[in-house]
């Protein structure tokens, strides 16, 4: 027996005794009936192969790992970052249980969502009544200022009109019948969690900006000097939108952030449990229409939502989620531009020491080969940045990506000389991933903590960016946009450059004349 | 300090039945009456714990239920290690349910196993229009020219497949009988079925029955001998382990473990359990079903057991062993002797730092009953506790073997509720899901997740109980819990019932 009292072993040692090793090998001999080992060692061995790839990349119905969730997981995401606002998604309720849980898994935070319960009976009548009731049990019990509602696949698929359904419910008195309840349909079997979170927030501003569902006239623009700021999903939506308030302050521009969960994503251990904190306003969501631009970080988080804001008459600008050193400049000088306000100094310092970061590490990324995979705007912001540093995102991959974020992504490598032999892949899986890291090794895989898998199997080290990261802890409270966010991916990728040469010189005696001390 | 068990027993039933009432308060009056059939302060001697369960949840509650496909795909068919389970539709279902439940196994994953890769038709508009069945057709002829040595393929159903009409069933048979009388295994999990998880428990044990028993040929018969102590481990997920470290000790009292349902399982290990003299059921909820089946059609009697805690472990090893002679009772004695001095380290040093300390649970299966055993051998004492998705016979089996006099029972409890309990009952620790962990960290509370162990674990027998006795000692005695209030602050008056 292994176990013992004083030195509790876990799962990751006490499973390697001898008495469990033989229990496990003799379960397998005995019950499993397993497949001759030179058979999976042969079938492991052709999974490497060009010919497997192929075989891989002619696949047209099954997806296998892929990366990218469903719409309504963006919804949620974009509702609990309006001011006491409780997401409602109108379905099968085993949906919100997941949502909540992933969520939660990210940002180690609490995650407040309801669903509207729709068992057999509403697939065959319809959910109105789940709505009716459902709205009533919400507001009472979780005294919302808002509650934002979208829907699973279930209510997509039998026809649900939110509509209608929420305006029948305020005239059952489920709601008070000013009391907002914005709406977006959010089909799962439509794009992606990204595709969600633009409906969702295009939906809160229609309500506002259009008149409440008929309810209230429509608001009139009187434009102002306020700029109105959209991060788009974001796992460190966290330190991202802190970071980008500190610039707005620092350049004196007015701003609101819209769908601001930066705070209720991170809330204090104080003996206090805040189901709703923080969040753009909703007077402020309001008047985010008078604004006089709006930027937003990611162009394929927001593909209606800007048509939608500049068909009420102020600019939008759209960036690829900005890393790096143009790429932020590109921001800041939007940003100056658009108000009218100087890029104070201080900022020219961070630059200043970004670049000098670069240039003192520049000789351990310079050349390196990455592959990365993502939301389509994340990789395109940190394919950008690589190519600053003189590497090559050889394969960037995005399951949500489509053909026209393959031409981004082309053009993007044709500007550059580092980028020749680099190749975007758009409604690609990480299986399609596994088998290019194979065919076309590279040094470093960037991505979500499911790239974990793709390390164990071909060797390549990953670099955690991205969401979800769920097996490593707090990198979402710091920012990666800005220059000082930029820094923190530099010093992300120098830390895993690093670390795999000291694990591939540290052998006693056989590779340690490499084991530097300084690198 | 805990306010749950100061008092006497009758001012603790006044206590709790108080607190029911006021959070009864909140609800519009029709789901208050509803609620109110969900929530009870247990009395000694009653059958069960006098609440209503396995019922509609109500919209906009916030429950912490999922659904069926959860029910199937992510509690009795993933961990079926040599299968490929698609998850059948939209994407999300099996991204969310991708690898959390820490089903562990051994095996190449991606080439002889398959537990922690996300297999999914990834269904789009056009799907949805005109049906998914040529698709799934696709999708199977595509994992079988990848995945070759897959042993078999189940459909797991998500939410649209019901609701479009595709015929999942048709496609099956013309694959089966296109790769060879392969086993492939439709599960009609959609989530909308059912209440809960345990209608996909259910729906999930039927497709064993239909799909894999029923199709059993004289080729697919497993090979090995039998024994007059062949048992199975039924309704054990192997999470962080827990099966393994519950074999070893059948094994050790000299029985054969021949099948593992379902963590670290394999179609083979399905395939030959008829052969089995004793199926030895943990999780109870999620695998009756095909315990009942399998002593109705193949004669193989059935046994629960409770391997958490050494009292209960004790208690059920002996139990097992009553179904054999005495070559095994004797074997169930030796075990016991032989972790004794491991129990007795292990309870001298956990029990002086947990001594009367108080849990309020709330979990799914059968935890919010079998752990309070383990509580108890360390001192502590369950105050509160609840299924997420429990019937009637899980209250009864609480009510009879489990929850003391006074214990407060809340079944499919809502976020708003647990909230209140808690802040009002102040318990040293709450054992939950990963959506109530933060909420009650936030209020101060010392937390462990008891569905996944909070990635710990096993927690399942002698080797199992090391880890839990540690784990809880670890949450409660954090030293973090004494900084929340920081010390410039008044301390607030805790919103107390007593208090008031």
């Amino acid at each position: 027996m292994a176990q013992n009292a004083e030195h509790v072993l876990d799962h990751f040692e006490l499973f390697r005794g001898p008495e469990y090793q033989q229990m496990l090998d003799n379960k397998k001999k005995m019950y499993e009936n397993p497949r001759d080992p030179a058979e999976v060692e042969r079938i492991r061995e052709w999974a490497k192969t060009p010919e497997y790839r192929e075989k891989n990349f002619a696949r047209e119905a099954l997806t296998v790992n892929p990366a990218k969730a469903c719409q309504p997981l963006g919804a949620v995401f974009a509702s609990v970052g309006f001011e006491g606002t409780l997401p409602f998604v109108h379905g099968s309720q085993g949906c919100v249980a997941y949502y909540r849980s992933h969520l939660s898994r990210h940002f180690k935070e609490p995650s407040s969502c309801v669903s509207s319960s729709m068992t057999e009976d509403a697939a065959v009548f319809g959910g109105l009544n789940n709505m009716i009731d459902g709205l009533a049990n919400s507001y009472n019990m979780y005294k919302p200022r808002m509650i934002a509602v979208s829907t699973t696949c279930m209510a997509e698929v039998i026809g649900d009109d939110l509509n209608a359904f929420i305006k029948t419910s305020k005239e059952k008195g489920s709601v008070p019948a000013e009391f907002d309840v914005p709406f977006a349909h959010t089909p799962a079997f439509v794009g992606s969690h990204v595709t969600g979170y633009d409906n969702a927030l295009k939906g809160i501003l229609e309500h506002f900006w259009d008149g409440k569902a008929g309810t209230t006239p429509k608001l009139e623009r009187t434009p102002n000097e306020k700029i109105n700021f959209i991060g788009g999903f974001d796992g460190y939506t966290v330190g991202n939108l802190r970071e980008i308030k500190r610039i707005f302050e620092l350049m004196g521009i007015q701003y609101t952030i819209l769908a601001d969960n930066s705070d209720v994503l991170d809330t204090p251990t104080d003996g206090e449990f805040r189901m709703y904190d923080g969040g753009t306003t909703l007077e402020d969501a309001a008047n985010a229409v008078h604004a006089k631009a709006t930027i937003s970080m990611q162009q394929w988080c927001t593909e209606k939502t800007l048509p939608f804001i500049s068909d009420h008459g102020h600019e939008v600008v759209a960036f690829n989620y900005p890393v790096g050193v143009s790429a932020t400049d590109e921001f800041l000088m939007a940003l100056s531009r658009i108000s009218g306000k100087d890029i104070p100094d201080k900022l020219a310092r961070e630059r200043g020491r970004l670049i000098d970061a670069m240039a003192d590490s520049n000789a351990h990324i310079h050349g390196k080969k990455f592959a990365i995979y993502g939301d389509p705007d994340l990789c395109y912001g940190l394919a950008a940045f690589l190519l600053e540093l003189g590497a090559e995102p050889i394969h960037v991959l995005s399951t949500n990506g489509n053909k026209a974020w393959e031409a981004k992504l082309r053009a993007l490598f044709a500007g550059s000389s580092f980028g020749q032999n680099c190749h975007a892949y758009p409604g690609r899986d990480l299986w399609h991933m596994r088998s290019l890291l194979f065919t076309e090794p590279v040094d470093f895989l960037i991505g979500n903590t499911y790239g974990k898998y793709l390390e164990r199997d071909t060797g390549t080290p990953l670099i955690r960016i991205g969401f979800p990261i769920f097996d490593r802890h707090h990198h979402h409270r710091y920012p990666v946009w800005g220059y000082q966010g930029s820094m923190n991916i530099l010093v992300k990728i120098l830390d895993a450059i690093f670390e795999d040469i000291d694990k591939k010189t540290n052998v006693a005696g056989k590779t340690d004349y490499s084991f530097d001390i300084i690198r | 300090m805990s306010l749950v068990t100061t008092g006497s027993v009758a001012e603790i039933k006044a206590r709790n039945k108080q607190l029911i009432e006021e959070v009864l308060k909140v609800y519009p009056e029709k789901t208050a009456k509803r609620r109110a059939k969900h929530l009870n302060v247990h009395e000694d001697g009653k059958s069960d714990c006098g609440v209503k369960s396995n019922l509609k949840s109500i919209p906009g509650v916030m429950t912490i239920r999922g659904c069926a496909y959860a029910g199937s795909k992510g509690v009795v068919w993933g961990p079926i290690k040599d299968m490929i389970h698609i998850s059948h539709g939209p994407v999300g279902c099996g991204q969310y349910s991708w690898g959390s439940r820490r089903n562990y196994y051994i095996g190449t994953t991606g080439i002889d196993t398959f537990v922690t890769l996300q297999f999914t038709s990834d269904f789009q508009e056009k799907d949805i229009v005109f049906g998914g069945d040529k698709k799934l057709a696709k999708v199977i002829d595509e994992i079988q020219e990848l995945f070759p040595l897959n042993n078999g393929i189940t459909i797991q159903s998500e939410c649209p497949i019901g609701l479009i009409g595709d015929d999942i069933e048709a496609v099956s048979r013309v694959k089966s009988k296109e790769y060879g009388g392969k086993t492939f295994v439709p599960v009609r999990c959609e989530g909308f079925r059912g209440v809960s998880q345990s209608l996909g428990h259910h729906i999930a044990n039927d497709a064993v029955r239909d799909w894999v028993f029923d199709k059993i040929t004289p080729e697919s018969k497993s090979k090995f001998e039998s024994t007059p102590y062949d048992v199975a481990i039924i309704g054990d997920y192997n999470i962080g382990g827990d099966a393994w470290s519950s074999r070893i000790l059948l094994e050790e009292m000299g029985l054969r473990v021949i099948a593992q349902w379902s963590g670290d399982g394999s179609l083979a290990e399905l395939e030959a359990t008829p052969k089995a003299k004793l199926n030895v059921l943990h999780c109870y909820r999620s695998m009756n079903y095909i315990s009942r089946h399998m002593e109705e059609k193949f004669g193989i009697p059935w046994c629960e057991y409770n391997f958490f805690g050494p009292s209960k472990i004790a208690e059920s090893l002996r139990k097992i062993a009553g179904y054999f002679d005495d070559r095994i009772k004797e074997g169930a004695e030796r075990v016991i002797a032989k972790y004794q001095p491991l129990v007795d380290a292990v309870i001298a040093k956990y029990r002086p730092r947990l001594e009367g300390k108080t849990v309020m649970l709330f979990v799914g299966g059968l935890r919010p009953r079998h752990v309070i055993g383990a509580y108890e051998d360390l001192g502590m004492e369950v105050a509160g506790t609840g299924y997420e998705f429990g019937h009637n016979d899980d209250y009864q089996r609480t009510a009879q073997h489990y929850v003391k006099d006074g214990t407060l029972i809340y079944d499919d409890v809502t976020g708003y509720e647990f909230e209140r309990f808690v802040e009002k009952m102040q318990p040293d620790l709450v054992g939950s899901g990963i959506k109530e962990k933060y909420v009650f960290q936030k209020m101060g509370v010392p937390f462990r997740q008891m569905h996944s162990w909070d990635y710990s674990g096993p927690y399942h027998g002698y080797d199992g109980f090391a880890i839990f006795a540690r784990d809880m000692d670890m949450a409660i005695n954090s030293p973090i819990w004494k900084k929340t209030k920081a010390p410039w602050k008044d301390v607030a008056n805790p919103k107390l019932l007593a208090a008031e």
